[in-house]
């Protein structure tokens, strides 16, 4: 038995302790925000915050994420960060298919929370474990600029 | 909801016997091969035209061709709230969006009340759905506004009735009918149920607004519908299907194209914990077409125990005839094939004796790898079997397709298979075959109909995908004393799409010739295009911009090639290539194809390429100075029956790592139905470009795809991607055809890159991708 704090409710998983947190949430708890795009923390598509920090659930076993605080996409709207992001990403039309978009908003809320004004060079930093196939990455950085109250946010 | 009735019931305009083609997404391409080459597609391909049977184009020409009532599209709810069904798949081109805008300005919607609904695969119902070919809104812009129009005069005719007065009387505007002389207003929820019991107006009696009048078509200003789901994870993908009692499954299939089980012991497999069972899955005999490879698969109660499950299978595979394929020999291979003469495609003048006496001979040669699709979510698809009716959910460009295939491999009737189409996580193609459809009905069916996921992991996306071709380019030309070409040899040498659906065909098709090889628009008296023989050792499929993109890599690459052996800037010998702007007939440059459009309505206009060139030139500033080591390189292309120009800014290091300031793309679609989203595709098509040109290759060894994930199959991420990409939209009247979007955008990207490349440092890129051809 795992017990699991997941977007402030605990939540007890009867899995092998090596189960990635990724597929607990999705074929287990039912919570398919979290995305599956590589299995191998390549694409961020899976990206969830742990105690504050992005993670990549596809690789965080949920031995390793017992006894911390999980949020993923269903909450993050939670987050007055999380919130802006979100409705920076809605004014700027960043998706296309829209896929790897919930990690690249967890990337995005993340890298605000500890870096309120980030630079072009930090937003390259912090997103570039997020690949969008579909190229989104201009919106992507205006969208994070926008939610961060800076000009420069290029259409 | 009261409109609309049962339309079930309703007459489509092709009447209720129309003919399914079963098997192959592009199926009208097919279908046209068929009748054009004599060659017999796999069972359930329909008969093929009669040559007495006018040739039919655009949505005509598609199966199931198109409807437009309002009956079937759109319902408008008691409290105002409209729902417009979006028959095509949404794969990120912006079509859930793009129809609604459609639908809504000529119904004279509010648009804040305006919801999508995502049609069924069912093609009889709503005309072709097939989702590929840039063609949704080129295709639907007619019959989606005809659609709006009727539902509008509907509602306007209830009210007339209602209020007693002539229907001369009476306005739609924003979700209301007014009464013009009294200021009366009835709102469309109350008066949806009594429009509804309203014939449909004849096609021929109705009123389209004048495109003056038009409120979200060409504006650019309506928020994706989709996003607020997208953004806060309730957006539906295939992967993300949940239904009862479901259980997940992964498969292990064959690594070389042809291969197939010799055995499997599953011992080890099912003590893994949660493995639920072990099921083979059978090959299907025959060219691959869009049918399952077999294999094993490994059936869990979550995804995780089926992975864990499949590492412990033990399988001895037989490989099969294509167990040596190897990228390096076969690169070899066709460079030779690419050095001899070809099947000859096209033969304006005399090319050899133009050759002989040119004052100058310029030859190169041009090698494109094969891509992966690798959209960020793999195949995925659920199935389950309830009273002998089966259901599936998945991630389809072609549900038709999957709808058929199913019903055909469970032997059951149509009638008792349903396909949902969820959104599409990217598709860029690889989403037109439905083999993962079926997977999950064979293996729902191998669970009592019990609900089962199949999920590819990304291995198997990047082991089993329906590959983009490999190629080899081959250019000649002669030039005349001021370096321009008189004479004009392209031998185009790579394994065909058609040998996915018919075993040993060896020559490219007529429509992936007429993707920027044949139908080359180039003011150049001899022109010889051939076509040498290349034989497939892997699943060929269409990748977004399909042959174009090797294509107009060559094409445009060797341009900048002559240009500079002229001693020319290269924009100006570009458009004088092209020369001076003139109206051709595709069949004149050979090309029988048109992307299924008509001739007469879609001629190739060099005018139009040498302007969206001149706009993508003038924006980038062209001609300006640039510092040491940065280059401006030029690249235009017609496909998908638009016109694209892209300039390219490129600023390589001492090391030869490149960066890419800046992009400006021009693009002539004509009229435009959705800018923003149009500015969203060019800028994607532009990543995608840079992407294929620098770092994405999938290499064969021992028959195997060796690539895995992420970090050896390499694809654009935010720091390499352009700082800024530019967009500037043409446009045109809405009382000319229209030309797509999703594709055009890609292939001039690598060879403005390319071109820019040699601007900056010299050196010219014959192939792809550039990866480290620059490091010193």
């Amino acid at each position: 038995m795992t017990q699991l704090t997941i977007n402030g409710k605990s939540h007890t998983v009867d899995l092998p302790s090596d189960t990635p947190l990724l597929w607990v949430l999705r074929d287990d708890l039912g919570m398919t925000g979290t995305k599956f795009g590589c299995g191998l923390a390549l694409c961020g598509a899976c990206t969830v915050l742990i105690d504050g920090q992005p993670a990549r659930a596809c690789i965080t076993s949920i031995d390793a994420a017992k006894g911390k605080k999980i949020t993923t996409i269903e909450a993050i709207g939670l987050d007055p960060v999380g919130k802006a992001v979100q409705a920076a990403w809605i004014d700027q039309n960043v998706p296309q298919c829209g896929y790897c978009q919930a990690g690249q908003i967890m990337s995005a809320t993340a890298l605000l929370k500890q870096n309120p004004k980030p630079t072009d060079a930090d937003i390259d930093a912090a997103m570039a474990g997020n690949i969008c196939r579909c190229g989104t990455y201009g919106r992507i950085k205006s969208a994070i600029k926008q939610a961060s109250g800076q000009s420069g946010a290029m259409s | 909801m009261s409109l609309p009735l049962d339309s079930r019931h309703v007459a489509h305009p092709e009447g209720a016997d129309t003919v399914h083609i079963v098997n192959v997404s592009r199926r009208r391409f097919l279908h046209q091969s068929l009748a054009l080459g004599g060659f017999v597609l796999a069972a359930g391909v329909s008969s093929a035209p009669r040559a007495a049977d006018p040739p039919k184009y655009g949505a005509d020409g598609m199966p199931n061709g198109w409807r437009d009532s309002p009956l079937i599209f759109v319902a408008i709810a008691d409290d105002g709230t409209v729902s417009i069904v979006c028959h095509r798949s949404e794969m990120g081109q912006g079509i859930r969006t793009g129809i609604p805008i459609i639908v809504a300005d000529e119904l004279e919607a509010d648009w804040s009340k305006v919801r999508v609904v995502q049609a069924p695969g069912d093609e009889a119902r709503y005309g072709n759905q097939d989702t590929d070919g840039s063609r949704s809104t080129r295709h639907f812009f007619m019959p989606m506004r005809r659609c709006g129009a009727a539902a509008r005069m509907m509602l306007e005719a209830a009210a007339a009735a209602q209020w007693k007065v002539p229907v001369s009387e009476v306005q739609a505007k924003n979700s209301e009918v007014i009464h013009t002389p009294t200021g009366k207003k009835l709102s469309y929820g109350k008066l949806a149920k009594a429009a509804a019991a309203l014939p449909v107006p004849a096609d021929d009696s109705i009123k389209l607004k004048d495109p003056s009048q038009f409120r979200y078509i060409g504006s650019g200003k309506q928020k994706l519908l989709d996003a607020p789901d997208i953004v806060t994870g309730k957006a539906q993908y295939a992967m993300d299907t949940r239904l009862p009692g479901m259980v997940y499954a992964v498969v292990a299939r064959p690594q070389v194209y042809g291969g197939k089980v010799v055995s499997v012991d599953s011992t080890e497999a099912l003590k893994v914990p949660g493995v639920l069972k072990v099921v083979q899955i059978d090959p299907t005999p025959g060219p691959p077409s869009f049918n399952p490879l077999g294999g094993v698969a490994v059936i869990g109660r979550n995804t995780w125990a089926a992975i864990k499950g499949r590492q412990a299978l033990k399988i001895v595979w037989d490989d099969g005839p294509n167990a040596s394929y190897d990228s390096t020999a076969y690169r070899a291979t066709l460079e030779a094939a690419a050095r001899k003469p070809g099947k000859v495609v096209r033969n304006d003048g005399d090319y050899s004796a133009a050759a002989a006496s040119a004052a100058k001979r310029i030859e190169a040669e041009y090698y494109i790898p094969h891509l992966a699709h690798a959209s960020m979510e793999p195949p995925a698809a659920s199935a389950r079997i309830v009273n002998g009716k089966c259901e599936v959910w998945g991630c389809f460009q072609s549900p038709q397709a999957a709808h058929d295939l199913v019903a055909k491999r469970l032997g059951m009737s149509g009638q008792d298979v349903t396909v949902h189409v969820t959104l599409l996580g990217g598709g860029f193609g690889r989403k037109s075959k439905p083999d993962y459809g079926v997977e999950a009905a064979v293996l729902s069916k191998a669970m009592d109909g019990k609900p089962v996921k199949v999920v590819w992991t990304r291995d198997d996306d990047l082991h089993n995908d329906y590959f983009h071709t490999v190629s080899v380019e081959h250019l000649e030309a002669g030039v005349d004393a001021k370096g321009m070409p008189v004479a004009w040899l392209h031998r185009t040498a790579a394994p065909t799409i058609m040998s996915t659906f018919q075993p040993n065909e060896v020559q490219e098709a007529n429509w992936e010739l007429g993707m920027g090889v044949i139908n080359v628009p180039f003011a150049i008296p001899n022109i010889r295009i051939e076509n040498p023989d290349a034989v497939a050792h892997t699943r060929i499929g269409w990748f977004r911009s399909v042959s174009n993109i090797p294509h107009a890599f060559a094409v445009q690459s060797f341009v900048g090639e002559l240009a500079a052996a002229a001693g020319r800037d290269p924009k100006d010998y570009l458009l004088e290539v092209i020369g001076p702007p003139r109206v051709v007939s595709p069949q004149m440059l050979g090309d029988t194809w048109n992307h299924g459009e008509s001739p007469e309505r879609y001629p190739v206009d060099t005018g139009r390429l040498r302007r969206v060139a001149e706009i993508a030139a003038r924006e980038a500033g062209w001609g300006r100075t640039l510092p040491k080591g940065r280059g401006l390189g030029i690249a235009a292309h017609y496909s998908f029956v638009s016109y694209v120009a892209a300039v390219v800014e490129v600023a390589v290091d001492d090391k030869g790592e490149i960066t890419i300031p800046r992009v400006d793309i021009a693009v002539d679609c004509g009229a435009t139905v959705n800018p923003e989203r149009i500015v969203a595709q060019m800028q994607g098509a532009c990543v995608m470009g840079v992407g294929l040109a620098t770092v994405s290759e999938i290499t064969f060894k021992n028959g195997r795809a060796e690539q895995d994930n992420f970090n050896t199959y390499l694809v654009t991420r935010m720091p390499q991607a352009p700082r800024e990409i530019r967009v500037h939209i043409v446009g045109g009247p809405y009382d000319k055809p229209l030309g797509g979007i999703g594709e055009p955008g890609v292939p001039p990207v690598p060879p403005a890159l390319c071109n820019a490349i040699f601007a900056a440092t010299g050196k010219r890129i014959r192939q792809l991708p550039i990866r480290d051809q620059l490091k010193t």
